[in-house]
């Protein structure tokens, strides 16, 4: 009973059960609201809650795959994976990076080289919290050490990194290209899927034409994890996919052979197996420690690599442009049978030099000296192969329409890219009225066809475009693509374009060609101006058959009249030296073109060292 | 006659009925009671996974408090009013103590330490300010005179204030609103209790300037969460992803993952009601609030149904205590407050607050037990 007459002094009952009961339901209401607040949580948004719970404890960790290994020909390998435990460090995780490397510089032993590194490391361009590696290859007791300090040491990880180890160094740097950080401009281009993670990625030569072979797929780890970041159970992995394993057609025996038979002159050297098109050694010279890209290199080594455009990062072999000297005569010879303006019975009287009709300007032979002492007498097309005697062809192409030489000259591959996955190889000149009217602004005039004819003048090509249009001889013209990795025409990696056949001129006139060029290797003792040019410097011992041919490209222009001995040239000035060969002359297996930059004669320079690679070669095929 | 007159026949205050009443111990209240702290340790015992010996403790607190609230309910009502305004000064002057010596946990002066105990005196004010206004309003005449009026806002101003300087936001809000119920309940003139609102919230812009940065960051936060994520959002966003990923039926008892992989702070304190909401889902929220609104329905009938002004206010003033911090703290655990570190009664970890509680009830048992 509630009473009316309560004396309760300073408060009416009434009044007070009223606002009581006001006071109830205002509770009511407000917990209801409440409830509806949660409702609204648990109900309504129950899906986004429910992920954002699982998105706070659920992390994904990439799994790298194991790039894939490339091997030579023999199954050597040439760049391979290899896990090693690597101390790196988040920087965005350590609040004072100088006490940290003192104390880590304290605890590990670094040197200052190891500090200079990181360095160079650190101003890199990389992803924000990207691990930067501080120390390579820690031992067990180093790990142990640091496991004890951890929680002294902030942003520190120790983790088995997979690094690219290139056990060759330098010898294959240029056919086996390398693998480099991912820097910020090349995460812009790539899959970012794939390349959670992945630290490197394949910047140069073979690594970069099949990164997507070699690279696999990146596989996941789902984790739990605590708010502090503690791991407490792992969920599900799938397994990373490995890359595929490559195997070139390389020889480490080839291009080691090759780089000592350069000796450290500048240089470049292309094999190819003219029975399947394979390149069976690619040196440029000087070449670079890929190593170096992996593990970071000194102030000093990265200075000495890009000094200059056309230092040791730079690819002779295949974007290195040369005139091709006298090596194209085999080429222009061919195009003179083909195009039926000369045979191998005609013959012409050659003094040494040649003038064209109505003009005074001479011509020389390389036998040409002042006096009018030179020339090689009466001379056929196999005399003017052997002994390379300028003034045949001069006369020859005197009397061609310029399509006739250059037609045959991209048959022969010059003038584009016929390789299949060779990175970085450019497809030279071959010069023709049209380019000349169009870049030159000039007409063409007959001399352009005599300098063409012994690969002078504007013509350029590569050392891997030589090789080629020497292996199409020794395929007795048989137009082919050369590669390097065995798999890429089965794996359908590239389009299966054939080379067209070369029908003209006949299978004979090949043979012949052959002949005269193996003279130039093995015509010997026939007394001054009668042998092989090659024979004296490395064709008098030779087991086999070699047919070869010898070209200087001129780096400086000699003027009318004037003659300077090479000897006399200052070295930078020397003509480069080329030597293009084949063997044995009736099966070739092996066809190669050596450059050596400055070398003076390609006879005297670059011949021995052709030699001294197909020595190699048929040694390994004995 | 009232129009409560009825409400009587529905619910009726049986003494004498069940063992329990006969002691005059109200068996509604107590299972009520029973039911909250239940659901409180279970919550706690998920929640201090991690650390088993609190969970001890807060049993210890438990067991202290019921204790408490016992010998209390032997007590006789009058023995409590005359003594009102002495416990009222003392824990006055503990928290001017806690000022001068007390402990600073995170970042604010609340706790007082003697012999190995740490308590927290603003807590009991929570009880005792609700009891002091009601031994003024049962002092004096109808009429409010201006002296009355300031008594009485010298008795609300003081331990908000000392409150505010610890600084300690949420209680001393809690206080105000607390001393503010008491007046209404006591039957002050609505125009009065109108004019002194509209006064008040002339004020508020004032608080503003009176805040420290932390605290109007968290006011800011409050309608931007995102906009600190790490730092003071990270509260509110692991709460309502606790509380939001239960679901209707929970993840399940001590499978919050929220609460277990430690993304939610305070856990086992402040957010006690997100590891409710996240391990028994809806369902547990709505037997926590259901319990709460009986638990408190049952203390403003019991406050109709008493003779004595003193005793009318103090129960009522009590259980508005009561409602007030449960409706801040979930209103805080769902995001519609700013974090005020104001923990859910009976139910979150910690001595003084689960003390001061059970004491009040105690109070609320006694005058029901000895009404006349």
């Amino acid at each position: 009973m509630i009473s009316q007459a309560t004396d309760a002094p300073g408060i009416a009952p009434d009044t007070h059960s009223l606002r009581a009961l006001i006071l109830f339901v205002g509770m009511v209401v407000l917990l209801m609201l409440l409830l509806f607040r949660f409702i609204q949580l648990q109900v309504f948004y129950y899906d986004k809650y429910a992920l954002r719970s699982d998105s706070n404890r659920i992390i994904e960790r990439p799994l790298e795959p194991i790039r894939g290994v490339i091997f030579d020909r023999d199954g050597v390998p040439l760049a391979t994976s290899s896990n090693i435990w690597t101390l790196s460090i988040i920087r965005e995780e350590v609040p004072d990076l100088d006490a940290l490397l003192a104390r880590l510089s304290d605890a590990l032993g670094l040197i200052q080289e190891d500090l200079d590194q990181f360095d160079r490391r650190l101003r890199e361009n990389r992803r924000p919290y990207e691990p930067i590696a501080l120390k390579f290859g820690l031992t067990l007791e180093q790990r142990a050490i640091i496991a004890v300090d951890r929680f002294h040491l902030p942003g520190v990880r120790i983790e088995p990194r997979t690094l690219r180890d290139y056990p060759f160094a330098g010898i294959f740097a240029h056919a086996v290209g390398s693998v480099r950080r991912i820097s910020s401009e090349d995460y812009a281009l790539i899959d970012r899927a794939n390349y959670r993670g992945a630290e490197y990625i394949g910047k140069l030569g073979l690594e970069a034409r099949y990164e997507s072979v070699l690279r696999g797929e990146v596989g996941e780890q789902t984790l739990e994890v605590s708010a502090s970041g503690r791991v407490t159970r792992p969920l599900e992995v799938i397994a990373p996919v490995n890359g595929r394993n490559i195997h070139t057609e390389l020889s480490a025996v080839l291009q080691e052979a090759a780089l000592q038979a350069l000796d450290g002159q500048n240089g470049a050297v292309v094999a190819i197996d003219p029975r399947n098109g394979g390149i069976l050694a690619l040196v440029s010279a000087p070449g670079y420690d890929p190593n170096l890209f992996v593990t970071g290199f000194s102030a000093e080594q990265y200075e000495n690599l890009t000094a200059s455009a056309k230092g040791p990062l730079f690819n002779r072999a295949v974007a290195g442009l040369y005139a091709p000297g006298s090596t194209v005569k085999p080429i222009i010879g061919l195009a003179g049978i083909a195009s039926q303006q000369t045979d191998w019975e005609r013959t012409i009287y050659d003094p040494g030099y040649f003038q064209l009709p109505g003009s005074s300007r001479r011509y020389r032979d390389w036998t040409w000296r002042p006096g009018g002492v030179g020339g090689h007498g009466e001379v056929d097309l196999h005399r003017a192969i052997y002994r390379s005697a300028n003034v045949y062809f001069y006369e020859m192409a005197s009397r061609m329409p310029p399509h006739q030489l250059t037609d045959f000259l991209y048959a022969f591959g010059f003038g584009q890219v016929t390789s299949i996955d060779v990175p970085g190889a450019v497809s030279g000149l071959v010069p023709t009225p049209d380019w000349k009217r169009t870049y030159r602004n000039d007409e063409w005039r007959p001399g352009d066809n005599l300098n063409m004819s012994i690969g002078q003048g504007a013509l350029q090509v590569t050392p891997l475009q030589l090789a080629t249009a020497t292996a199409i001889i020794a395929r007795r013209g048989e137009a082919f693509r050369p590669y390097l990795y065995r798999g890429a025409k089965d794996n359908g990696l590239i389009d299966a374009i054939e080379a067209p056949v070369l029908m003209l001129p006949s299978q004979e006139d090949y043979e012949r060609m052959a002949e005269a060029m193996q003279a130039v290797v093995h015509r010997g003792f026939m007394g001054a101006g009668q042998n092989g040019t090659a024979w004296a410097y490395i064709g008098m011992d030779i087991p086999y058959s070699m047919a070869g041919k010898s070209g200087t490209s001129q780096v400086v222009r000699q003027e009318q009249g004037e003659y300077v001995s090479p000897e006399d040239l200052a070295p930078e000035f020397r003509n480069h030296a080329w030597f293009v060969a084949f063997a044995p002359t009736e099966a070739p297996s092996i066809a190669i073109a050596v450059l050596v930059e400055h070398g003076g004669s390609g006879s005297r320079s670059a011949a021995p060292v052709a030699r001294a690679i197909i020595d190699a070669w048929m040694e390994m095929q004995a | 006659m009232s129009v409560l007159t009825g409400l009587d026949a529905i619910w009726p205050l049986q003494t004498g009925g069940t063992r329990l009443e006969r002691h005059g111990l109200d068996s509604l209240l107590l299972i009520t009671l029973s039911l909250i702290l239940a659901l409180g340790l279970i919550a706690l015992a998920s929640a201090t996974h991690a650390a088993p010996q609190l969970f001890i403790s807060q049993v210890v607190h438990v067991a202290l408090g019921l204790g408490c609230m016992l010998v209390i309910r032997q007590i006789s009502p009058r023995f409590i009013q005359v003594w009102t305004p002495v416990a009222y000064v003392a824990i006055l002057l503990l928290m001017t103590l806690v000022l001068a010596v007390g402990d600073v946990v995170n970042g604010s002066r609340r706790w007082l330490a003697f012999a190995g105990f740490r308590m927290q005196p603003s807590e009991f004010m929570k009880v005792a300010l609700p009891a002091m206004l009601a031994w003024t309003f049962a002092q004096q005449r109808m009429r409010l005179g201006l002296q009355q009026v300031s008594l009485k806002a010298l008795l609300i101003i003081a331990p908000v204030g000392f409150v505010i300087v610890q600084p300690d936001l949420g209680t001393s809000v809690i206080l105000a609103l607390i001393g503010v119920s008491v007046v209404v309940l006591a039957g002050v003139s609505l125009r009065f209790i109108v004019s002194m609102g509209v006064l008040g919230l002339m004020c508020a812009p004032l608080v503003w300037f009176l805040l420290k940065d932390y605290q109007r960051l968290r006011i800011l936060t409050l309608f931007d969460p995102e906009r600190d994520p790490q730092g003071a959002g990270w509260h509110i966003i692991q709460s309502t992803t606790a509380i939001g990923s239960g679901g209707l039926f929970g993840k399940g008892f001590r499978q919050g993952t929220q609460s277990h992989l430690e993304f939610l702070p305070e856990r086992h304190n402040d957010f006690i009601a997100a590891v409710i909401g996240e391990e028994f889902g809806l369902l547990g929220i709505i037997a926590l609030l259901t319990l709460y609104l009986i638990l408190l329905g049952r203390c403003l009938y019991i406050s109709i149904q008493l003779n004595e002004a003193y005793q009318k206010l103090t129960v009522a003033g009590i259980a508005c205590g009561l409602f007030i911090c449960v409706f801040v703290n979930m209103m805080m655990v769902c995001g519609f407050l700013p974090v005020v570190g104001v923990p859910l009664p009976l139910v979150s970890y910690g001595g003084t607050s689960m003390l001061s509680t059970l004491i009040g009830i105690g109070m609320i048992l006694s005058f029901n037990a000895h009404r006349k």
